[in-house]
């Protein structure tokens, strides 16, 4: 999240699209309800099905799956057409006035540079006109051809309102309706927030869903305001924590990445991460990247990272790949490349797409190990569970080992939720039986592996011989540790630069924020962006102090939000040039004259001159990206695509399909049905239910009490027309393979007329496997294709083709 | 023990941390079932009421777990039967339901899926009470709340009779008559039910009638100016006024919402009926051997006639009858 969630309640407009907050995020969702009822804020949802969200919405309005870019950038076009722009906002704020090169295009659904080959874009022109001492060219009277806006202007051009209820089966007069509420917003005075989740990200265009609704929102001015901003609303409690610490394959700890294989010593790695202002004046924060890389490097291997060794740069893993995320390691495992694999706290098995190609992934590994709190399916994907597992255990050779693990409410520690407070909590139970914490069992592995590389040597022992591991019991480092060790401590004297008498931090101390981070090895941090979170004032997480004093929730003594306990990003844009808030109202922080003040922690450098340092510091630019610069591999602006499996054909070029720069295996394109496949003719997209959370609420017998049953969801029209009864058994099969359910016959779900094609939507919902209390059933993993996000390769479990017909009861093994 | 809990003001408080007395006593009693004669309490409680504002609940079934887990039942694992509502009704395991209505306004031509929260709507007037022939089964203390005093019930059904919400269950494993105690031991302790404080919206919010309809208002207001023009309170006159109220957005149509009783009465039948009543009340408490220590009120001598053990015995088989049929 940009903002917070107790910031929800000082919106005026609450749009959520890509995402069903209400069962997905119900105690969140609180605060919409408080900002209805308390401010009179209006409520929107956009979905293919009539949620529970729609439910208390004050307006509703239907979509295809994979459809969101043609409604969000046919918004843009109306808000552009009818004045309803921040004016003020876009020319200060964002990149609306910067020149673009001349190479930069886009025509038939492609930008210019594409090599289908490869598919992928060249890149090299979507870039600025670059001028003198390296700075953007701009055109601050927009009038330019090149600059971005009258580009954007020219690219949204085709999503008129005629297109885009074709293209996503929105009555037209909703939509319009919903582009009306929407431009209100572009008032000063009046915010809009937009809350999503996995119903955007889960496509092969995932990140271009949330690139439409940031461009729509800086072009309203609702970035960095109070209860505006881009609102992703996590999946898992900790699941930001799990971003925030680098556990994606490719990361580091605070979004800093993996070398790749190219980047053969530190020089090279940092030349292309030095993020020079690309306008004068101009924070651009990332510069500092040395300052965190090294005192990562320093928490990592303490005195063996030395300036000579540049900082053990030769230690880290460089990558030959992109990434090696889910698909990529499951692609693998399934050619038998994988011997030994860790699930750590998920359920492959029913999360990964393509169920049957999982479960032959998994047959071939030597060893599983499976450390996780309750006993998951993935555990157990080797034994015969009827139709609900129909495998063959004696072909399956993988040894599993299960090592129970404690759950969250067994432990201390932090949780990290999507408004990036870091929340200390207490442990609450006692862990049952042999269930150890994960930290236990992973220090456990290490120190074994740690003792083999010091016996037998190894082609490359160092990294492992060298790590720090310096807690006071090496079999199991505490939660405190940990937490004191990812915000870091001085290892030398720290002075402030612009005083040197003034001492920062005493060699040992913790470090009060990042700023007092350093790149000369005299600090060490595991995660500067966590920098401030256990300083020598004590475990700021652990804060419960819930004043107010500004009134805008912004609760700055509870807890603690990274970046530096800042609540709401880019809170500069809140107000003016000159420094007022665009709304007196809802002031976060305002220009004294002097400094930056406020209720919020400022998110610019506290005596930045307002005129002259832009809000956006996190970006080369100093503002916000309408046109993103080599940004995402499939293009500066978000364009029209289609799912990979889809009903109609792209109508900006009928022979693309799917997202033309996304990755695909070998054999995956085989097992996706073709564009119109009659015998595909149905959209299905999956969900989450409020009764569970995920693949865990089943082995309770009160949650599974409450939604006991897989069952799929279907339009009265649909089961008219398939002869399916309410509450009788169904069949739903795509190209890779099959489920039974209990249907759900319903006026939620209504057929959509797109490109003159009536589309049906099967709604099917996860949570049901074959172990726990609640009955067996299926997930739709059985069902999704194995492709997924260009950018990042989230698998597109939101939009693919089946068909359905009834069935006389479950299905036989 | 002097200290006494609070009367209860709002579901958000948080529980007592020191060791405190119930705030509901025996003596709180107002009307017991079958027994015509009870001392007047020495003191009078401010009525409570719980609200529900359908406009918020998001149907997550959070109350329904909270429910559970409260009163520690068992709620089976039942199947799907093409609706969202699990388990598919109300029973001796599930106080209460999650209603489900899809309807198609055709004022507006939207579709608008009421969802409401079901349960004990804690009469002023308690239909149960009237008809329940075991003395003591069946009480209202001064604050509103309607209570199964199970130790006295003989799990004949009267009380579903007379219910003109059609709530109460017979659990068909201890044959007696079970509802929602509106967390009566919660609300002792100076508690709001389990269901509000689970509620993760505040659709379901506790605390003093006066308040709750109070707060009524002001949602019925925020409803009229999103275009809800007859939304507005329930609180059905027709059993005196009830002790969980809703918020409606049409409540000119309170059967939209999954059949909610557009003018609940107690039924004729249970009005009338007062002859037989004395008898087998006094007959079933011969049989249940009186849960008289949990009321003081209700320890007093009882004679039993050889006849009104065998009205009583026929009784008890009728409402075993009745229960295996609800079984089946």
């Amino acid at each position: 999240m940009t903002n917070a969630w107790t910031d929800i309640r000082n919106t005026d407009l609450v749009i959520v699209m890509g995402g069903n907050a209400a069962e997905a995020h119900p105690c969140g969702f609180k605060w919409v309800t408080v900002a209805k009822a308390e401010r009179g804020a209006k409520l929107i949802v956009v979905d293919p099905r009539y949620t529970r969200t729609a439910s208390v919405s004050d307006y509703y309005a239907p979509i295809r799956p994979g459809s969101d870019i043609a409604f969000l950038m046919g918004v843009i076009r109306w808000c552009i057409e009818n004045g309803k722009v921040q004016w003020d906002y876009v020319k200060n704020y964002t990149n609306a006035a910067f020149l673009v090169r001349d190479g930069f295009g886009w025509a038939d659904g492609l930008f210019n540079g594409y090599d289908a080959e490869k598919r992928a874009f060249d890149m090299t022109e979507w870039d600025y006109q670059i001028g003198e001492g390296g700075f953007a060219k701009t055109d601050p009277t927009l009038t330019d051809p090149r600059c971005v806006w009258n580009l954007l202007k020219a690219h949204v051009e085709v999503y008129t309102p005629e297109f885009v209820t074709n293209v996503t089966g929105t009555p037209k007069d909703r939509y319009l309706k919903i582009c009306e509420l929407i431009g209100e917003c572009s008032a000063p005075d009046k915010v809009m927030t937009s809350l999503y989740a996995l119903g955007w990200t889960q496509h092969s265009k995932g990140a271009q869903n949330i690139r439409g609704m940031a461009m729509l929102q800086l072009i309203l001015g609702n970035i960095g305001l109070a209860g505006g901003g881009v609102n992703a609303l996590r999946g898992h409690s900790n699941i930001q924590g799990l971003t925030d610490i680098g556990l994606l394959s490719n990361m580091l700890p605070g979004y800093m990445t993996l070398p790749k294989d190219s980047e053969t010593d530190y020089p090279t790695y940092m030349s292309t991460r030095g993020n020079a202002p690309l306008r004068p004046g101009q924070t651009s924060y990332w510069q500092n990247t040395p300052k965190f890389f090294v005192s990562f490097m320093k928490s990592m291997w303490g005195d063996a990272a030395t300036a000579d060794n540049d900082w053990a740069y030769d230690y880290l893993p460089k990558l030959d790949v992109p990434y090696y995320d889910i698909l990529r390691t499951f692609d693998m495992m399934a050619e038998g490349k994988v011997n030994l694999y860790f699930a750590q706290g998920f359920n492959p098995l029913l999360s990964f797409p393509n169920r049957g190609k999982v479960t032959a992934a998994l047959s071939k590994l030597k060893m599983l190990v499976v450390m996780d709190p309750l006993t998951t399916e993935t555990a157990h994907f080797w034994e015969h569970h009827g139709i609900h597992n129909d495998v063959d255990s004696a072909a399956i050779q993988t040894e599993v080992l299960q090592l129970p693990t404690t759950c969250f409410a067994e432990e201390d520690g932090a949780t990290v939720n999507s408004g990036r407070w870091l929340q200390w909590h207490w442990k609450g139970a006692t862990p049952p039986g042999e269930a150890k914490p994960d930290t236990f069992i992973m220090a456990n592995i290490f120190r074994r592996v740690q003792d083999l590389y010091r016996a037998e040597g190894g082609a490359f022992p160092d990294p492992i011989l060298n790590l720090t591991w310096d807690y006071a019991d090496p079999m199991e480092p505490t939660p405190e540790e940990l937490a004191k060790e990812m915000n870091g401590r001085a290892l030398a004297t720290v002075y402030d630069p612009k005083d040197a008498t003034k001492v920062i931090a005493e060699a040992g101390q913790q470090v009060p924020n990042f700023a007092a981070l350093r790149d000369d090895g005299s600090t060490m941090s595991g995660c500067w962006i966590y920098a401030g979170s256990w300083t020598e004032a004590g475990n700021m997480m652990a804060r419960r102090d819930n004043s107010d004093p500004g009134g805008m929730g912004t609760y700055l003594n509870w807890t603690f939000a990274w970046p530096a306990n800042r609540r709401i990003l880019y809170n500069r844009a809140s107000t003016d040039l000159s420094g007022k808030p665009w709304d007196p109202s809802r002031k976060l922080i305002e220009w004294t004259g002097e400094k930056w003040e406020g209720f919020d922690v400022p998110d610019i450098s506290p005596t930045a001159k307002p005129e002259e340092v832009m809000p956006f510091i996190m970006t080369n630019e100093g503002v916000g990206k309408l046109f993103s610069r080599k940004g995402l591999k499939d293009g500066p602006f978000p364009t029209h695509m289609e799912p990979f499996e889809s009903p109609i054909a792209n109508p900006l070029n009928p022979g693309l399909r799917g997202n033309p720069a996304a990755r695909v295996f070998k054999g995956d394109l085989e097992q996706m049905a073709a564009t119109g496949d009659p015998d595909f003719p149905c959209v299905a997209t999956s969900y989450r239910l409020t009764e569970h959370f995920h693949y865990w609420t089943k082995h309770d017998k009160v949650n599974a009490a409450l939604q006991p049953q897989f069952f799929v969801e279907i339009s009265e029209e649909l089961a008219a027309e398939k002869g399916i009864a309410r509450g009788g058994w169904v069949r739903v099969w795509s190209r890779r393979g099959e489920v039974w359910a209990k249907a759900v016959v319903t006026k939620r779900i209504r057929p959509l007329t797109c490109d003159g094609k009536t589309v049906h939507v099967v709604g099917i919902p996860l949570h049901w496997g074959f172990m726990g209390a609640a009955r067996k059933g299926f997930g739709p993993n059985s069902l999704t294709p194995f492709v997924g996000d260009a950018n990042i390769d989230t698998p597109e479990f939101k939009a693919f083709l089946v068909n359905i017909e009834p069935a006389s009861g479950e299905g036989m093994a | 023990m002097t200290d006494r809990a609070p009367q209860p003001t709002t579901a958000a408080a948080n529980p007592p941390v020191q060791p405190l007395a119930s705030n509901l006593l025996p003596s709180d009693v107002v009307r017991a079932s079958a027994m015509p004669h009870i001392t007047a309490p020495d003191r009078q409680l401010t009525k409570v009421a719980k609200l529900i504002d359908v406009s918020k609940c998001i149907g997550c079934k959070a109350c329904q777990s909270a429910c559970a887990e409260w009163n520690d039942t068992s709620p089976e694992i039942g199947e799907n039967v093409g609706l969202y509502e699990n388990p598919a009704d109300l029973s001796s395991e599930m106080f209460t339901l999650m209603r489900y209505a899809e309807y198609e306004n055709p004022a507006t031509n939207e579709l608008e899926w009421l969802i409401r929260k079901e349960g004990c709507m804690h009469c002023e007037d308690p239909g149960c009470l009237r008809a329940c022939p075991a003395p003591g089964a069946i009480v209202q203390y001064s604050n509103g709340i309607v209570d199964f005093i199970h130790e006295n019930c003989i799990g004949c059904g009267y009380c579903v009779t007379g219910c003109p919400f059609d709530v109460p269950r017979i659990s068909p494993v201890k044959h007696v008559s079970t509802k929602c105690t509106l967390c009566s031991d919660r609300v002792a302790m100076g508690q709001g039910p389990a269901c509000a404080k689970a509620c993760p919206t505040q659709a379901i919010t506790f605390g003093t009638k006066e308040a709750m309809i109070a707060h009524a208002e002001e949602r019925i207001e925020d409803l009229k100016s999103r275009g809800y023009e007859n939304a507005g309170l329930y609180d059905p006159q027709g059993v005196g006024g009830t002790h969980v109220m809703y918020v409606l957005h049409h409540a000119d149509q309170p059967s939209l919402y999954s059949g909610l009783p557009d003018d609940p009465q107690i039924a004729p039948i249970v009005e009338d009926w007062k002859g037989p009543a004395k008898k087998v009340g006094l007959a079933a408490i011969g049989l249940a051997a009186v849960g008289a220590a949990l009321h003081g009120i209700f320890a007093r001598p009882l004679k039993v006639e050889p006849e009104d053990e065998e009205d009583a015995e026929g009784l008890v088989e009728a409402a075993e009858r009745r229960a295996r049929e609800d079984r089946a």
